[in-house]
């Protein structure tokens, strides 16, 4: 197997300390595993131990599980991995179970010497990765690296969404090819599961009413059909309830659904334009960053509650505004350069992109593209950080469109979607230096959200934490929208010139959207690419995402993006076409860019970030490719800008191709009918 | 060799155990786990075992003759002490532990207390042995390994 495939991607998440996600020495992996094995019983304890240290992993044995809960918090990445006895005096080892999953997200090995199939059900209904019977054998826990491994690709996967999932795929495999025959779940069952986890996940949840966490993985397939109901019902009417209804996939909850239309519209709005403010609005600011960085970890915060909550929108649009708001004022210094920053990733803005300000845009933008589209298959988690990151892109449209003005209305669309998207990215740039290309990626991500940003997503998805990029990707093939894809990029140009009537482009984008989306598609493959990069560049966990799929090729620096596109030159070339067939080549630019973006700023994004010289350069790359190519006209620009428009518009606007209206590019916008009033205009 | 010979006692000795099934296989994984860094090292487990097991079977026996049974509670303990047993490999007190649980669950307090009373006496019976076999162990040297008298 891959290890270090599954490696480079899921260590990101996980401590830092033994295995790097991306480069890291795939090959002790998993040696060195933090685990934390909890257990009343001495003996067993001891046992335990001993087993897991002849495994080569680091142990820590606790035979208390509020001892065990405290550690947990104190060193919250301290450890890869849980096991934990059922039976225990002071607390129920179930509770144990969700209270980690809740606030640390790590899985978690149930243990007993019952193996009533009850028993067992409630671990897996509480979320446990795995339940062994006790005694456990060793050959059980020399497989338990799987799991950490595993969630980190579900996790990243979720970000990217439908891109992400044949990295995922891909990932899985690799681990798959371990063997896990471990413990009462049959590793192959726990893989094979995979993907229809995130499906069952919906479903299991209903079955318990006690079942903790009520994650919806959005798979693709869900988005599909979230989205399809959507359109079904219009954009301006789609209600949670509606769309619920439409889909009639049980398990599926209101809340769900009602979280992840608020995503969406994000991103919609993402993709109009919205998320090159944000890339830009990040890239720019040095101290935007750090403003961001703020906002990411408002957002992340937020998010993070929002993941808990799985009312992820509503805070992160709360939160972005705040933020965005509060930011605006420092960005202010750069709003407008950010706004060109975001266009030159989409378009040719040489000027912002490569600067460190552009990677965190980049890495502002990133996120919120990526999430935007694609909250589907984030996790709660997941889609906090994605919401983060939108956030922090919300936040840093506004800022921008504080500056910019201009761009305002349409970079605040922009923000908002963006800001979703971006927070997430700024959830992950705050995690990691964002690159640049993370700009670049806000585009994508945004614009792709629907395709792309999925697809950077997965660059981005380092570790849920804004990561959400990756999903977004995914999402964006997922979503309808191929216009997304394309809007994703697009946005971003968009949102870089102010006042660029972003919502023509959309018309024209959205078609390519939809050809870009299947290019994205293919980009999600890309990811793979990305991730690669990603991995490579040691990103801080929250791009454990971006890892995993993405070999971002960043540290080649040279073009990242390009070798991005490289890698999945029929994508990347694909969208590129689409788009220059669309609206010449300024679309192909864009979305080329875009694609780039995508991988690149999946990649960037967690690896990005901490490429961020690679990456600008990279971005720079790429987006003076995109740029040179769109950059032909100023419309192109504009268009770009449309696509950029907040993903929300760009939703919006795809909605309406599917629906037979692309030319609205303006003005769709209205996608939300929900809610998607954070858009500060 | 004296050491050979032992050793091929302790060998003989641990298979009848295996045979009698008052150990099983998860005694072989403990012995597995031994190594230069760790040489007594299922001899320190199995007298943690017995150590803690102690206590284990005193709150059972508490539970038992203390007014009117908790069935939850010893179902509880049992439970403890079942996990712990088996991690040893301790197969036949482990089969008692699961007889006894089998009556706490229908609630037959005789049915308990004659279980009880045979999962002391098959714990009894294994300390014994096992010490025998540790003693023999100690004498005979680190498996595989012709080196003077361990201890």
């Amino acid at each position: 197997m891959n290890q270090s495939n599954c490696k480079g991607s899921m260590s990101t998440a996980s401590s830092s300390t033994n295995w790097k996600a991306n480069d890291v020495v795939p090959d002790q992996f998993p040696a060195g595993l933090r685990v934390l094995v909890v257990d009343d019983d001495p003996t067993c304890l001891v046992i335990l131990e001993k087993m897991l240290r002849t495994c080569l992993y680091e142990v820590t044995k606790c035979n208390r599980a509020e001892v065990a809960l405290s550690m947990l918090r104190e060193n919250k990445n301290g450890f890869d991995i849980v096991i934990s006895d059922v039976h225990m005096p002071d607390m129920d080892g179930f509770k144990l179970l969700e209270h980690i999953g809740l606030e640390m997200d790590l899985p978690v090995i149930m243990m007993s010497a019952d193996d009533g199939k009850q028993v067992v059900m409630k671990g897996v209904t509480h979320g446990a990765c795995d339940y062994l019977i006790k005694p456990v054998r060793i050959e059980a826990l020399k497989n338990i690296w799987q799991h950490v491994v595993r969630k980190k690709k579900n996790e990243w996967k979720d970000l990217e969404q439908s891109g992400s999932v044949e990295e995922g795929d891909r990932q899985q495999k690799l681990s798959e090819d371990v063997d896990y025959s471990s413990s009462a779940n049959e590793g192959n069952w726990k893989n094979s599961k995979k993907r229809k986890d995130e499906e069952e996940e919906t479903e299991e949840r209903d079955d318990t009413s006690t079942l903790k966490k009520p994650r919806v993985v959005w798979s693709v397939e869900l988005h599909q059909q979230f989205v399809a109901a959507v359109n079904q019902l219009g954009i301006d009417k789609a209600v949670p309830k509606k769309i619920l209804e439409l889909m009639n996939v049980p398990g599926l909850t209101r809340e769900n659904v009602a979280s992840h239309l608020q995503k969406y519209r994000l991103y919609l709005r993402r993709l109009s334009g919205v998320s090159q403010h944000q890339g830009m609005n990040n890239s720019f600011m040095s101290p935007q960053d750090a403003t961001f960085g703020a906002m990411s970890s408002l957002n992340g915060l937020d998010l993070q509650t929002l993941s808990v909550t799985g009312q992820l929108p509503a805070q992160s649009l709360a939160t972005l505004q705040a933020a965005g708001l509060g930011r605006s004022t420092t960005k202010s210094g750069i709003p407008m350069p950010l706004v060109d920053q975001r266009n030159l990733f989409s378009f040719e803005n040489p000027k912002l992109r490569f600067g460190e300000g552009q990677q965190q845009q980049m890495s502002s933008n990133k996120p919120m593209n990526l999430l935007h589209g694609i909250p589907t298959t984030m996790e709660p988690k997941q889609l906090a950080s994605l919401h983060q990151s939108a956030q922090s892109i919300g936040s840093m449209n506004m800022q921008v469109n504080t500056h910019g003005g201009q761009g305002s209305s349409l970079l605040m669309q922009m923000a908002q979607p963006q800001s979703r998207g971006q927070i997430l990215n700024e959830s992950t740039s705050s995690h990691g230096p964002r690159l640049p290309s993370s700009i670049g990626q806000p585009i994508m991500t945004n614009g792709i959200a629907g395709g792309v940003i999925g697809r950077n997503g997965i660059g981005d998805n380092s570790r849920g934490t804004g990561y959400n990029q990756v999903p977004p990707s995914s999402s964006m093939l997922s979503f309808p929208m191929n216009h997304t894809t394309e809007l994703a990029g697009n946005s971003f140009p968009l949102g870089s010139s102010p006042g660029i009537s972003n919502v023509t482009s959309k018309g024209p984008f959205q078609e390519e959207g939809n050809s870009e989306m299947k290019g994205s598609a293919g980009f999600i493959s890309s990811y793979d690419i990305f991730n690669d990069l990603n991995q490579h560049q040691h990103k801080s966990h929250d791009w454990e995402l971006q890892n995993v799929g993405l070999h971002f090729d960043a540290s080649q620096n040279a073009n990242p993006i390009q070798g991005n596109l490289d890698v999945s030159p029929s994508v990347l070339v694909h969208q590129g076409y689409s788009s220059s067939q669309r609206s010449g080549q300024n679309r192909n630019a864009s979305a080329v860019g875009r694609a780039m973006f995508s991988g690149v700023e999946c990649v960037e994004q967690g690896n990005m970030q901490n490429f961020s010289p690679h990456l600008n350069n990279l971005l720079v790359d790429n987006s003076i490719r995109v740029k040179a190519e769109t950059i032909p006209d100023a419309n192109s620009q504009t268009t770009l800008f449309t696509e950029h428009f907040g993903q929300d518009d760009l939703m919006s606007a795809l909605l309406k191709q599917q629906q037979g209206g692309i030319g609205t590019a303006e003005t769709d916008f209205d996608l939300d009918g929900y809610s998607m009033d954070n858009i500060p205009v | 060799m004296d050491r050979n010979h032992l050793k091929r006692q302790v060998d003989f000795m641990k298979r009848s155990f295996l045979d009698q099934g008052y150990l099983d296989e998860q005694f072989i994984q403990l012995e597995e786990l031994q190594d230069d860094d760790n040489p007594n090292f299922v001899e320190e487990i199995v007298t943690l075992f017995f150590n803690d097991s102690a206590r284990l079977l005193q709150n059972i026996e508490q539970a038992l003759v203390s007014g009117p049974i908790d069935f939850a509670k010893l179902d509880n303990y049992m439970h403890q002490f079942k996990g712990s047993s088996s991690s040893i490999g301790a197969k036949r007190v482990k089969d008692e532990c699961t007889r006894f649980k089998e009556y706490c669950t229908a609630g037959n307090a005789e049915g308990c207390f004659r279980t009880f009373v045979q999962v002391k006496q098959e714990h009894a019976t294994l300390r014994t042995k096992l010490e025998t076999y540790f003693q023999l162990a100690r004498q005979a040297g680190p498996p595989g390994t012709s080196r003077g008298q361990v201890r």
